[in-house]
């Protein structure tokens, strides 16, 4: 697929989805090793359950780190201007994420013509984990 | 109640030398199987002068650096009851493993909500590269929930 620029871009279009495996223990440590973020609630049953959870969970970087891949799989990392998410929800061991992202504006920001798209990451049963928006300048 | 005290104050800086290996580390750990992350030569042919730090990496700063973990001992709050509310992150340049990277940071804002049951720090940072550069700016709501 060519990369995308922004007259072929429409507003509406959607980036390809992104789907993730189902969340596994082995994951949630890689990634505790690999960002640095050594929290043991998402590693360590025994203190998870201490903390009032019913087990380990993912780290909420983790879930952004996935939206990014949604995002520079379709437009080089380099056309990334703004990447903004709020967590809404504790994606548990098991759930299966899907990424998916909506181009809604066409705007010039700080000189530059950019796309705003509105990002999203769900659970297999349909509940949000992310939600978020990224400005991507393309030319 | 996390004191307004700490309103205006800055952690200490964290250097962050971007190193190929936790690069590819990294892209393991989150799945990412596009070559220009992993492999130098794919890098290089996307423009990049080697491996690219990927979009959210830079949290590593101050996770590595313990600053992270020095400012919830300073404002109390336990791992057992945080919470990551929002990040953002605004871009001006890549970085790329050889790269060192400061990062500097400040509570901007405390606030609560739902009569002090959910409490909220606001962290805003810069990072900048050896030649002194802005490379990002980053922003991280922190939740402490009772």
């Amino acid at each position: 697929m060519p990369a995308p620029t922004f007259d072929s871009v429409k507003i509406g279009d959607q980036l390809p989805a992104l789907q993730l495996p189902p969340v596994d223990r082995t994951t949630l440590a890689l990634f505790a090793g690999a960002s640095g973020d050594h929290n043991p609630i998402h590693i360590d049953t025994d203190f998870a359950r201490r903390s009032g959870m019913p087990d380990v969970f993912a780290q909420g970087m983790l879930g952004m780190a996935w939206l990014a891949r949604l995002i520079t799989g379709w437009t080089p990392q380099s056309s990334l201007r703004r990447f903004d998410v709020r967590f809404q929800g504790v994606t548990h061991l098991g759930n299966a994420i899907r990424c998916s992202g909506l181009v809604v504006e066409k705007l010039e920001h700080n000189g530059e013509r950019c796309l705003r798209i509105e990002l999203r990451s769900a659970n297999q049963f349909g509940e949000t984990k992310i939600v978020g928006e990224a400005f991507v300048a393309l030319p | 109640m996390i004191d307004k005290k700490w309103i205006g104050h800055e952690l200490p800086v964290s250097i962050l030398p971007i190193e190929r290996g936790r690069l590819q580390f990294f892209a393991k750990a989150t799945g990412e199987t596009r070559l220009e992350y992993t492999d130098l030569t794919a890098a290089r042919a996307a423009g990049y002068s080697d491996l690219p730090a990927p979009p959210t990496f830079l949290m590593a700063a101050e996770l590595d650096s313990g600053a992270s973990n020095q400012l919830l001992d300073d404002l109390q709050i336990p791992l057992a009851k945080l919470l990551h509310g929002e990040q953002s992150f605004t871009y001006h340049r890549p970085v790329c493993a050889g790269d060192t990277v400061t990062v500097r940071s400040v509570i901007s804002e405390i606030y609560a909500k739902k009569e002090g049951a959910l409490e909220f720090v606001v962290k805003t940072s810069r990072a900048l590269n050896q030649r002194d550069e802005l490379v990002a700016e980053l922003r991280s709501v922190l939740i402490c929930r009772h």
